[in-house]
């Protein structure tokens, strides 16, 4: 591509030893460069992983030190096999109900409207507290989903809480099926 | 009238310099780059939207796979090299200068202290063919929390390190990185470790969840649970 080699004319009789073009092609040489280029930088910053990182409470034997929350500022998330969620509001006259986990997306109406109606009665959304319990047979997904939930909704106060006889008691009534 | 013949010029263009440029660029990069080398289990992460990024070094990572199985690893060569000393006069378990070589190189491994010497004695290939029990987290059965050892004798020649001022820390970061087919319980186990060992902030490895497939259908997490 980069230079045409023209021969020599004329000087019929003489025999001379042809002259050579010392230029070299260096044409395929930088493709070569920088095909390397873009793979080294594609791989170099392609492979960071993401994360995202979790607060827990430290561990405290002592019950007392554990925080006290109001009934209704409390929403408990509990994640169920198969992508399932069940929630409930309160403790006493729980207000029990079911989302389907599956799309993450669809906890996110149940959480602004308890993050409005706890602003509303308390007048600061941030009042809010989520309990997320996950069942044995839940998935890591399921929990890494719901915490991504909390971070694209605002969520500051959740905590992961062990899940107990109490909640299956809860919402044993409205399993699924 | 003569025609004007236009001079005909070479089409050379000089290449030289240009090679220069793309073959610096080349060796900045591939000194730069830091390869990924095999892990010892798949582990499908689970997507979410957070960007953060996970810090490049003095990372320690636990992995969980979808079976449950618990693997370690730590980034930094120093601090590998000298928390498998400690363990090792923990659990009365010896190793030769070899095994300890070959355990500097190792990615994430995931077989109880006493089976150890016996993984850094395969071959590569044969390593990587064999199936790893993973590290034993829970005590049940009079076993041993094996996992919290190896994470508090990182941490403590982290920091030891760190202030004879042989490596550069800040503290190792902890991070997670579970299968999202993974039980819970198994996370929980690796999470209740770290908050027996007073580590109550870490990471959790994902990926980046694409703006197309927000949870929705043709996200990567979705092709799950058919088995249920």
């Amino acid at each position: 591509m980069a230079e045409m080699d023209v021969p020599d004319k004329g000087d019929g009789g003489k025999k001379r030893s042809k002259k050579m073009s010392t230029r070299v092609d260096f044409t395929p040489m930088v493709d070569l460069g920088f095909l390397l280029i873009t793979f080294f930088m594609l791989a170099t910053t392609l492979s960071k992983p993401q994360s995202m990182e979790l607060n827990v409470p430290a561990k405290t034997d002592d019950d007392d030190d554990k925080p006290e929350i109001k009934e209704s500022k409390a929403l408990t998330l509990i994640l169920g096999e198969n992508d399932t969620l069940h929630y409930y509001i309160g403790v006493t006259e729980p207000e029990v109900g079911f989302i389907d986990f599956s799309v993450p997306k669809n906890a996110e109406a149940l959480l602004y409207e308890r993050q409005q109606a706890v602003a509303r009665d308390w007048g600061d959304k941030d009042e809010l507290v989520v309990l997320i319990k996950a069942m044995a047979a839940s998935r890591y997904k399921n929990l890494v989903n719901i915490l991504d939930e909390m971070s694209i909704v605002n969520q500051r106060r959740y905590a992961i809480v062990e899940f107990t006889e109490i909640d299956s008691f809860i919402i044993y009534d409205i399993k699924p099926e | 009238m003569p025609k004007i013949k236009m001079k005909r010029k070479a089409s050379f263009i000089d290449m030289t310099a240009m090679t220069d440029v793309a073959f610096l660029l080349l060796t900045f990069f591939m000194l730069t780059a830091k390869f990924r080398t095999a892990e010892p289990v798949a582990v499908d992460l689970p997507s979410s939207r957070s960007e953060l990024k996970l810090p490049e070094s003095n990372v320690m990572i636990i992995s969980v796979d979808r079976e449950g199985r618990t693997f370690f690893n730590v980034d930094n060569q120093k601090v590998r090299l000298l928390t498998l000393e400690r363990m090792s006069g923990l659990y009365d378990v010896s190793f030769t200068d070899k095994q300890k070589m070959e355990f500097a190189t190792l990615e994430s491994f995931g077989v109880p202290i006493k089976s150890l010497p016996q993984l850094l004695d395969m071959e590569n290939d044969a390593r990587n063919n064999i199936k790893q029990p993973g590290i034993p987290v829970d005590t049940v059965g009079g076993k041993s929390n094996e996992l919290s050892d190896w994470i508090q004798q990182a941490r403590l020649v982290d920091r030891e390190l760190a202030q004879t001022g042989e490596i550069e820390s800040k503290g190792i970061r902890v991070a997670v990185r579970g299968d999202g087919l993974a039980n819970y319980p198994a996370i929980d186990k690796v999470i209740n470790t770290l908050q027996d060992r007073k580590i109550n902030r870490f990471n959790l490895i994902t990926t980046l969840k694409g703006a197309a497939g927000q949870g929705g259908a043709g996200s990567p997490d979705d092709d799950v649970d058919g088995e249920d």
